[in-house]
Parts: C-alpha cells; sequence; structure tokens
C-alpha cells in the first residue's frame, strides 16, 4: 500500500468512527435502556471506558478489515484453476515482520486498556462519599421488591418497582435473591448486580440529575424475565423527602362505596398483596400502600391507568403469560369496586 | 502373533508394488451391507458422519433460530407462548453448542488426521465408534425430549436456582441434564484417542515442528476437553441428584450454593469455547496458505499461539460471573486475564494477513471463507475484549452485544471456516469438486446474510436490550433493529441451503478431483480422492512441513526428503507405525482392530440406561448398566490377533 493509500486508511477509519459515534448517540437517547449515555458520578467513567473500548474495537476491526482487503487485491489475483493445475509457489520470508508488529502494537493497547479498566474498576467500586441512604432490593418471579431500609423500625416501608432517590447523593442497595437469580439493572446509573438467593450482594448508583431512569431484570429467570422491568425516579432533596415521608404514611382510610371495594380487596387479593393500615397483609405480591403515585404497573409492564388497572386484575395472563398472579372470580361490579378503591391508594 | 511381530523390520516396498493395493483392501475393507455399516471403525467413514450428524443438528437448530427470529421481528408478537419461545431459544443454544460446533469438528479431525498425519487409522479405532455412535444416540435423546415437549427451557447454561425442580417441575432439565452426562462420554473419549493419536501416530519424521496446525488446534481442544468436560458432568450430575434424590448442592434452604453451578459450568464453558473454534482456526491455517500458494507465515508461533490460548483459557471462566458479586479484587485478575488473552490470538490474525500479502491469492470459494474469516473473527475477537473489560461488561453482560458476541465467535469462526473446509476437502471426500459459481453464491449470501443478521446485535445491545426476552415493548429503540436481523438471518439460511444444493449435485455431478485438485502440499493429498479404506499403501516417511511441495519452496533448517511413493509395507494384518512422540521415530507396528459390533451395542446399552435413569424405568436402566458391563467385558476380551493373549512360555 502507498503512502496515500495509508492516509486514506486512517481518514476513513476516523469517518467512520465518527459516523458511529453519531449515530449511536443518536439511537441511544431514543432508547431508554441504551448504556451509552450515563448520568452520575458512577457512570461517567464507566461510559467513558465503554466509549474507550468501542472505539478500540472499531478502529480495530477497520484496521484489519484495510489490512486483509489490502493484502487481497494488492496485485492481480488469480481465477480458480482447473483440478491438479500446479500453480507457481512463492517462499518469499519477511512475513515475521508483520507478526512482530501487529502483537506489538496489539499488546501495548491492551496492556493499556487493561490499566484503564483497573483505574475505572477502582473509581466505582465504592462511592467517594457517604451513602444517603440504603435501599434492599428483592428480585421476584417477575417484578422488584423494593424497602427502604432505617435504624429505625417505624421508618422502614416496602414499595414495589418503582425506586425513588435523591439526586447528587450515593444511594447503597443491598440486593437478594427472592426465589431464582435475577440481575438487577439500571443502565442509565450502574451496570448489572445479580440477585442471588443465598447470599447478599451489594451495589450503589448516584444521579446526577433528575429523571426517570428505565430498569430491567437482564438474568434469565422465567417465562416473564421479558416483562420484569423497574423504573428509578431521581428527585432533588426536598421532592425526595417530600415522596419519602408519604410513603412512610398508610394510606388514608376510604368509606362508602370504596369501602366495600375495599372488603373485596381483601377478599380476593388480600392474601397475597398488602396495604398499610388494612387486613391486607399478603407477602407474596407487592406491596400497594402507594398504588396510585407509581407510573407503571405490573413490573413496568404498564403504564397505571384506570384502563391498565382493569385489564391487569380482570386478566394478568393475558398482560403476562405465566404470572404468578392469578385470575381472580370476580364479577364486573366487584372487578369495578377493587379498581375504585386501589385508585384511592394515592 | 508374538513380542516379535512388533518389532519385526518391516518390508520396504513401493506404493505401486504389484498386488500390495488388493491385498491391504482386502484386509482393511469394511463388509458391505448394514452389518458392516454398524460395526465399521473406518475413520472416515466416522469422520462423515459426524459431519453429516452435525450438519443436521445445525439445520434444526437453524430452523428453531428462525421461528424465534420471527417472533422478535417486531414488539409486542405473539406467534409463540413464552414457554414455546424458552425451550426454542434453549434447545437451539444446546444444538448449536454441545450438538454442532463441537462434533463438526470432530468429524473433520476424524476424517483427515490420519490422512494428514500418515496413519492407516486412528490410534483407536473402535472407541473412535464409540464416540461417534454415542453423539448420535446423545443427540436423539435430546431431541426426543425436545420431541415431546419437554425441551430444556433455562437457557444453555441452565442456571440454579431455576434449574431446580422447585422452579421447574417438568422433567425437561433431567433429560438436558442426562443426555449432557452422555455426551460427555463422547468428548471425553473422542479426545483420549485425538490425544494418543497425535503422540503416537504421525508418520515416521513428522516432528513436532512439521505438524500441521490443524493437529495442533485439535489436539489442544481435546486435551482441554479432558480436564474440562467432567466439571460439566459433574455439575449435571449434582443437579440432577437435587432434582431426583433430594440432595442439596445447589438448594439454598439447605445450604446449597448457586454459584456453585457457575463456577462448574464456566470452568468447562469457556475452555469449551475454545475448543470448538481452535481446530477451526487451525483448517484455516492450513488451508488458507494452500490458496495463496506459499506456506503459512509464522507456523511456529501460531501453533505455540494455539497452545497459549488454551492454556490461557483456563484462567478466564469468572468473566461470565462479573456480576454475581464475587468481590472485584478477585475479578479483576479475569478481567486482566480476559483482555490479556487476546494476544495469542492476534499473533494468528498477523500470521494470516503476512501469508495473503505474501502470497498471490487464488479466488476460489474456500480462500473467500476463509479470508473472511479473518475480518469475522476480529469483530468476535474484539467484541470479546469488550466484554473482558469488567467495568464495561457490567453493562454488556446478558443484553444483545453479548449474544452479537457469542455469534461472530460461533459463526464466523466455527461455521465460516467449516463451510470453507468443505469447499476444500470435499474433493478429497468425494473425489468430486463442489460447483464454483454456486458456491461464490454461497459464499456472499451467507457473508452478507450473517452481517446483515448479527451486526445490528451489537447495536441493540448497546441500546440496551436485554438477551432472552420473548417479546419487548415497543418504543425501546430496537425495532428496525430486529427487524434486519430476523431478515438477516434468513438470507443468512439461504446461504446454508445453497451449500447444500451444491453438495447434493456436487455430489453426483462434480468435475473429476483426482489426488490433488488444489496442487496442496499436507499428505492428505498425496493418496486418491476419495482414499482407499488402508489409507497409504506405504507409511510416508516426512522430511518437511510440506511433503508435496518440497524442491518449490525453500526449505527450513534441518528439512530433508519426504518419501510418499515407498515405505513401510505394514500387511500382516491391520497394522501402522507407532512412533516417538517429539521426533516421531518409528519404534512398533500397532496392531489395528478388526470391525466390531461393541461400540454400537455400548451405545445402545448406555443409552437404555440414561433413558431409564430419566424416565424413571428403574429396571430398563438396569437392564442397560448390565448391558453395558457385558458389553465392555466382551470389548476387552484378550485377541489373539492383537496379540493380547498370553505368551508362549518358551519365547
Amino acid at each position: 500500500m502507498s503512502w496515500s493509500g495509508r492516509k486514506y486508511a486512517v481518514s476513513d477509519t476516523v469517518f467512520f468512527a465518527g459516523a458511529m459515534l453519531g449515530l449511536c448517540c443518536g439511537a441511544a437517547q431514543a432508547a431508554p435502556l441504551n448504556y451509552l449515555l450515563g448520568h452520575g458520578d458512577k457512570a461517567y467513567p464507566v461510559v467513558a471506558l465503554t466509549w474507550g473500548v468501542l472505539l478500540i474495537a472499531v478502529a480495530v476491526i477497520a484496521i484489519i478489515s484495510l489490512l486483509v482487503a489490502g493484502a487481497i487485491w494488492r496485485r492481480p489475483g488469480i481465477g480458480m484453476q482447473a483440478p491438479g493445475t500446479r500453480l507457481e509457489l512463492s517462499g518469499a520470508e519477511g512475513g515475521a515482520l508483520w507478526i512482530w508488529i501487529g502483537v506489538g502494537v496489539s499488546s501495548l493497547v491492551l496492556l493499556a486498556s487493561v490499566v484503564w479498566t483497573m483505574r475505572v474498576l477502582a473509581d466505582v467500586t465504592s462511592p467517594s462519599k457517604r451513602a444517603a441512604l440504603t435501599i434492599e432490593v428483592t428480585g421476584r418471579q417477575w417484578w422488584w421488591q423494593v424497602r427502604y431500609l432505617s435504624d429505625d423500625p417505624a421508618r422502614i416501608f416496602a414499595t414495589a418497582n418503582e425506586i425513588h432517590i435523591p439526586t447528587g447523593v450515593p444511594v447503597k442497595f443491598k440486593l437478594i435473591g427472592g426465589d431464582v437469580i435475577h440481575s438487577f439493572w439500571v443502565p442509565a446509573l450502574s451496570g448489572k448486580t445479580d440477585t442471588i438467593p443465598g447470599q447478599t450482594n451489594e451495589t450503589w448508583m448516584e444521579a446526577a440529575k433528575p429523571g426517570t431512569y428505565h430498569g430491567q431484570c437482564t438474568e434469565y429467570c422465567g417465562v416473564e424475565h421479558a416483562h420484569m422491568g423497574l423504573l428509578v425516579v431521581a428527585q432533588p432533596s426536598a421532592q425526595f423527602r417530600a415522596w419519602y415521608e408519604h410513603q412512610l404514611q398508610s394510606p388514608d382510610p376510604v368509606g362508602g362505596q370504596q369501602a366495600a371495594g375495599q372488603v373485596d380487596f381483601n377478599v380476593h387479593c388480600g392474601s397475597c398483596h398488602a396495604v398499610r393500615g388494612t387486613d391486607a397483609a399478603g407477602v407474596l405480591g407487592p406491596d400497594l400502600s402507594h398504588l396510585m403515585t407509581r407510573k407503571t404497573i405490573a413490573a413496568a409492564t404498564l403504564a397505571n391507568t384506570p384502563e391498565n388497572l382493569t385489564r391487569w386484575i380482570s386478566d394478568p395472563q393475558g398482560v403476562k403469560p405465566g404470572a404468578l398472579m392469578q385470575r381472580p372470580e370476580l364479577s364486573d361490579s366487584e372487578l369495578a369496586g377493587i379498581r375504585t378503591y386501589l385508585q384511592t391508594l394515592k | 502373533m508374538t513380542i516379535a511381530e512388533y518389532e519385526r523390520a518391516p518390508a520396504v516396498a513401493s506404493a505401486d508394488q504389484q498386488g500390495l493395493a488388493p491385498r491391504l483392501l482386502r484386509i482393511w475393507k469394511t463388509e458391505p451391507g448394514i452389518a458392516g455399516w454398524l460395526s465399521t471403525t473406518d475413520h472416515k467413514e466416522i469422520g462423515l458422519r459426524y459431519i453429516v450428524t452435525a450438519f443436521a443438528f445445525l439445520i434444526a437448530g437453524g430452523v428453531e433460530a428462525l421461528i424465534f427470529r420471527l417472533q422478535l421481528a417486531g414488539p409486542n408478537l405473539h406467534l409463540l407462548t413464552p414457554e414455546q419461545y424458552d425451550q426454542l431459544f434453549t434447545t437451539h443454544g444446546m444444538t448449536m453448542i454441545f450438538l454442532y460446533a463441537g462434533p463438526v469438528l470432530s468429524g473433520f479431525s476424524n476424517y483427515l488426521w490420519p490422512l494428514i498425519l500418515g496413519a492407516r487409522d486412528m490410534a483407536l479405532p473402535r472407541l473412535n465408534a464409540l464416540s461417534y455412535w454415542i453423539y448420535l444416540c446423545s443427540g436423539i435423546f435430546l431431541y426426543a425430549a425436545f420431541a415431546c415437549g419437554f425441551g430444556p427451557n433455562d437457557g444453555w447454561f441452565n442456571y440454579v436456582p431455576y434449574a431446580a425442580r422447585a422452579y421447574n417441575g417438568g422433567p425437561n432439565i433431567d433429560f438436558y441434564a442426562l443426555g449432557i452426562i452422555l455426551l460427555g462420554i463422547s468428548t471425553t473419549v473422542g479426545s483420549i484417542n485425538f490425544v494418543v493419536t497425535f503422540l503416537r501416530l504421525r508418520a515416521p519424521g513428522m516432528s513436532i515442528n512439521r505438524i500441521p496446525i490443524l493437529a495442533w488446534g485439535t489436539v489442544t481442544a481435546s486435551a482441554a476437553n479432558i480436564f474440562a468436560i467432567p466439571a460439566v458432568s459433574l455439575a449435571f450430575f449434582l443437579l440432577w441428584m437435587d432434582r431426583n434424590f433430594g440432595t442439596h448442592f445447589f438448594d439454598v434452604p439447605a445450604g446449597g450454593q448457586p454459584l456453585l453451578w457457575q463456577h462448574l459450568f464456566w470452568m468447562f464453558g469457556h475452555p469449551w469455547v475454545y475448543a470448538i473454534v481452535l481446530p477451526a482456526m487451525g483448517m484455516v491455517s492450513d488451508g488458507l496458505p494452500v490458496f495463496c500458494r506459499r506456506p503459512l507465515v509464522g507456523y511456529t508461533a501460531v501453533a505455540l499461539g494455539t497452545v497459549a490460548t488454551m492454556v490461557l483459557g483456563f484462567g478466564v471462566w469468572v468473566h461470565h460471573m462479573f456480576a454475581t458479586g464475587l468481590p472485584n479484587v478477585s475479578l479483576s485478575f479475569f478481567s486482566a486475564a480476559s483482555i490479556i488473552i487476546a494476544v495469542p490470538s492476534a499473533v494468528a490474525v498477523f500470521a494470516w494477513i503476512a501469508t495473503i500479502w505474501n502470497g498471490r491469492p487464488v479466488f476460489t470459494t474456500a480462500f473467500l471463507f476463509f479470508a473472511s474469516f479473518i475480518v469475522l473473527f476480529t469483530i468476535g475477537g474484539v467484541s470479546g475484549f469488550m466484554t473482558g473489560s469488567l467495568p464495561v461488561d457490567w453493562q454488556l453482560t446478558d443484553t444483545y452485544f453479548v449474544v452479537a458476541h457469542i455469534h461472530y465467535v460461533l459463526i464466523g469462526i466455527n461455521v465460516f471456516p467449516v463451510v470453507g473446509a468443505i469447499y476444500f476437502w470435499f474433493p478429497k471426500f468425494t473425489g468430486r469438486m463442489l460447483d464454483e459459481r454456486l458456491g461464490h453464491w454461497n459464499f456472499w449470501t451467507m457473508f452478507i446474510g450473517f452481517n446483515l443478521g448479527f451486526f445490528p446485535m451489537h447495536i441493540s445491545g448497546l441500546l440496551g436490550m436485554p438477551r432472552r426476552v420473548y417479546t419487548y415493548a415497543d418504543g425501546m429503540g430496537w425495532d428496525w433493529l430486529n427487524l434486519i436481523t430476523t431478515f438477516g438471518s434468513f438470507v443468512f439460511a439461504v446461504g446454508i441451503l445453497l451449500l447444500i444444493v451444491n453438495v447434493v449435485a456436487s455430489m453426483r455431478r462434480g468435475a473429476p478431483a483426482g489426488p490433488n485438485p488444489w496442487d496442496a502440499p499436507t499428505l492428505e493429498w498425496s493418496v486418491s480422492s476419495p482414499p482407499p479404506p488402508y489409507n497409504f499403501a506405504v507409511i510416508p516417511t516426512v522430511g518437511s512441513r510440506h511433503p508435496l511441495w518440497e524442491g518449490r519452496v525453500p526449505p527450513q533448517e534441518g528439512d530433508s526428503k519426504s518419501y510418499v511413493e515407498g515405505g513401510m509395507v505394514l500387511d500382516h494384518g491391520r497394522e501402522t507405525v507407532g512412533t516417538s512422540p517429539l521426533d516421531a521415530e518409528p519404534g512398533i507396528i500397532l496392531k489395528m482392530p478388526q470391525d466390531s459390533f461393541a461400540p454400537v451395542l455400548l451405545s445402545l446399552a448406555l443409552t437404555a440406561f440414561f433413558a431409564g435413569l430419566g424416565l424413571h424405568i428403574w429396571w430398563l436402566a438396569i437392564a442397560g448398566l448390565v448391558g453395558a458391563g457385558l458389553d465392555i467385558f466382551g470389548w476387552l476380551w484378550p485377541e489373539r490377533s492383537l496379540g493380547e493373549t498370553a505368551e508362549p512360555a518358551n519365547v
């Protein structure tokens, strides 16, 4: 390859990498689970490293492809010959230099990548500031149980599938395997950590700015693995405080028509679901005490709208085939009553 | 039969000596008919069966993939129920990893090894037959369960506790466990056979620095298998005990450890990945230079790189477990090792490029497959490098990025070389050439279809698509990518179909190949196509790395002249010569066994045993076990013709 050819190869590579970069950034913004854009002290060094190794990878592919193409087409090749044709052979020496240089450069890049990897690892292993709070997350088929821990037992509460955190401070997570192995993942804030039965794993994250971040179970865990999402809502400290204090309260007592719905709820749903301050105290399914403050239902599968609530309660197996929530035997009026009651759980 | 018979000075003659070929044919020929078909120990017959069976499984696994790619073509599709999807993707993985990728390479090596090493058969011909029959039986065993609706449904690496009875109550996982243990017997005996053959059956003069890279790749993989298979067989056995007899190896409430499964599985699983690519890389290292009209650049570095990859490959299994909460300090060692393991692969990549650069390419279909493989190998390699970086892997793992990576490894580094190898060695197998025009169509369809189908998976992975989801919501940014992937996978399938069309058509109508259609340098091309049952009329003597190119390429230091036209005759029954492990000095005449029904019967008995265990039909299990015992007893009964009976006292 001539020198000008080599220059083209370099500019092609840069152009290709730039195009990839633009394409990926554009696509990433439209993909809520992407991990090419991060938002927080734990995410930033990892995002930089991800882009770094990604660009190294793209550059290596481009260089090797050009070398292979150059090696093939640097002189006219030979077409297929009749079987048994004895074409001239070459025994030219000198190929060893390719291996020395190629492997030498590769080794340097690989070593540099190891060093960078270790530095990022040191940065993200634990937060540099004290964690603001500790949240316990239990992976269950196919939803996330969330408990906000506190030294004061009266200030512990449970919720599900939606985690609120304050912005600008690290938050610690204790991860528990409730049945099979799941993996807890909120790509914009932190990489994955498995929830494994029999052991407690830990991770942390920090959101630099307010927002709703998507998460998803990423260890195959059974038939509804696909529908095991979660949301992390990062809020400025004051808003978070308000949310937190509200979650600690039991929901307001209900009366009238809604009381009938509550009775039906307790009969049909209360052995799995809990609503604090009522007879519904089940532990198998999500705590529903402040259901209406959540953006989604069924582990981030459906938006939390009245229509979707009806759909989910009346036909859970239609929404999540194989889910452990069974279709309850409800008349239309009972269903409407339960839904009306649930809508009071603000 | 006396000791002297092994140490007699063999007659030396020319290969075309009058009457030699018919005599050897009489000695080595397998009886025609069903009896011969079931009892043959001919490595060529066994090798072809391996390849054909593995391709049948490739097609089955491919059809499964096409079905679930339709389900994933768009968001929220309901072609399949979640359970159907789970069984399909798991069976697809099991099929491709266990029943295609390993066995197809065993097939090539079985067929080619004695021919490239200059021997008349593998070292242990009956074990070779056993290895094939058990492979076939275990494949049928696993697919019988799938056909009855009890296919595995927990992903091919089958993590507990989801695989435990509490969460997976059907018999699905029991059949998977038993099938894989059965297959493990096949892989183990096959691997032992390769190692022994490599050490003892090379032609006189084929010293350790003259062995084709394919043999290096296969022996390295085989040695690894001997250490790796016990881990997975043990894991599946313990799981089966947990599921059926209430043991607690993985049972958390009783103190069992889910991570024990992962360690045992990946101690096998990662070396296995190398075992199913190193022989394929060897095929390229041997085949590519033929079409560059020059010897491979950096033979020694490539051979050592092969071994080094495998050695390092035993120290990286934890990179499959980066998210399991192990301490970061210990993970960091595995991360560094997983990045550094790319160095020996870089050796091979630059050796291949230098070979093309310093040679003159002949644009055959095989060349296209081998040369394009270098690029696919690089893509699969750098995506592996990315997953080796621990903090990055916390994001990448269990997304479609890893799915893209594994497919660039398995299709790029296994299927592409294998199809290239079919174009390269089909003339040797059949005596006929594959059609080159159709071959070019075949290549371009596969190459474009593959990249169209699998490259976008990298991007859907980077955009956060988790693997093993039976459907996905819209608005996640993955819709178009998945549609392209599905389309590409069908184009790729058309490419495979063209290959099959070409093979079927060319078997009948292909141009006659002659012994050496490509003017290639190694011993298999010195005999007729297809080779006679005895391979070589006389045992060749090897004096260089490329016996058939001597005088046409500059000799290496220490090279001497090879002889393929004359040599040891060895016609007192089935015989070949045993040589020393390093320098291949001839030392002994090896007596090879006759065809035998023992291997096929033992396979059937073992299958009955495992079927009995799976179905809880205990009398069947016991009958199978007794049958297997009796069969082994008969198999090992000393044979006079092999010199296994007592010597007369006066000798």
